[in-house]
């Protein structure tokens, strides 16, 4: 069994130097697949892991999953810091570094164009939350107050008090989408481009209350900071949203060609 | 130094896990490589698609698998549910037969 070719990034050609210790996946050292004015970020896949079945086993793995996300991060984040990057998808492999070189020579034109569009240029993540604390523990309370007696009173009392909360709950959540609209709208107008992405699940993450909002913006690495000073801003300004701000990024969701959402 | 500053002093040198997973397995160029992982065919990344986001780490602290004895999360078992089906078929055959033939 062989080795395999991890790839991390596309970049313009940097100082080695800069790069020095970087380390991949599986502790890997980071060495530089070169063709013209390109390189690719590439580290050796040990042979365990150098076929389909090895890796995908390893990715189903939560724990594994991490650890090899968290690698791939580091190193594309490392390059970023220095050149133009064009971060690729986690466990792009080939067989050796020749069929990197060929992906190099058959994609240049795009990678190009890519590495322009993206130069210069970080990935500022906003994500806005409604808050719902109290909604269920009020709820409780009424029941608790009410329950007990088995009354068709303290039914009724209940129902109604549900009811009520999933009102309140609906209107914060319309009056939260709202907000984030019009956040959206002030910080789309200092940034290059925007993508939206998924929310983010509720019950789940320790997150400050329902994610309702989640989108990262393209700016000049130069803004970054008035992005973010301006989104902060934006979240203190309103009381009835919780805005996380993370970043600067390397700009992973601009990657693909398409512009805008 | 300042530039790898930019990167890791401002947000810490480890942004949350659900960050990290949603922009290196939902974002990022998809090249075909020579060794072929459909990222969205591994099941836990169908999962990721409903949780992805959802805090991994959450899910971690109760325990890594714990997704698979979610009914609501596990896969479904195509081919078990057909045999069941078949199975079951028969037995409604075997059965409406018997009933033709004690009524004849």
């Amino acid at each position: 069994m062989s080795t395999a070719s991890y790839t991390y990034a596309v970049a313009r050609p940097f100082n080695p130097t800069q790069a020095a210790g970087l380390v991949g996946v599986d502790g890997a050292a980071i060495h530089l697949v070169r063709h013209q004015d390109l390189v690719a970020v590439v580290s050796p896949l040990a042979p365990a892991d150098a076929d389909e079945t090895a890796l995908r086993a390893r990715l189903e793995t939560l724990a594994e999953l991490e650890v090899i996300a968290r690698a791939h991060h580091r190193v594309v984040a490392a390059v970023a810091a220095c050149t133009p990057t064009l971060p690729f998808r986690l466990a792009t492999v080939h067989r050796t570094d020749d069929r990197v070189a060929q992906l190099l020579r058959r994609e240049y034109r795009r990678f190009r164009e890519t590495l322009d569009r993206l130069a210069g240029r970080v990935e500022v993540g906003v994500k806005i939350y409604v808050q719902h604390a109290g909604a269920y523990a009020g709820a409780m309370a009424a029941a608790e107050k009410t329950g007990g007696s088995g009354s068709a009173r303290a039914g009724r009392d209940y129902l109604r008090n549900r009811r009520e909360q999933r009102d309140r709950r609906q209107h914060a959540w319309r009056r939260a989408t709202t907000a984030a609209e019009e956040m959206d709208a002030v910080l789309a107008e200092l940034a290059v481009d925007r993508r939206q992405h998924r929310t983010q699940s509720a019950e789940l993450s320790a997150a400050p209350g329902e994610n309702v909002f989640n989108a990262a913006y393209l700016v000049d690495a130069g803004r970054a900071e008035e992005l973010t000073a301006r989104a902060q801003r934006l979240g203190a300004e309103n009381p009835h949203v919780t805005l996380e701000i993370t970043g600067p990024w390397p700009p992973y969701s601009f990657a693909g060609s398409e512009e805008g959402t | 130094m300042m530039e790898q500053d930019l990167w890791h002093g401002r947000q810490g040198a480890s942004p949350n896990l659900a960050d990290i997973l949603e922009r290196v397995l939902d974002k990022g160029l998809i090249i075909a490589g020579d060794i072929k992982i459909n990222l969205l065919d591994i099941e836990l990344l169908t999962i990721k698609l409903r949780l992805l986001v959802a805090s991994v780490d959450k899910a971690k602290a109760m325990g890594i698998d714990w997704w698979e004895h979610d009914p609501a999360l596990s896969q479904p078992r195509p081919r078990q549910l057909a045999a069941e089906n078949a199975r079951l078929r028969k037995q409604i055959r075997a059965l409406e037969t018997a009933t033709l033939e004690t009524r004849r």
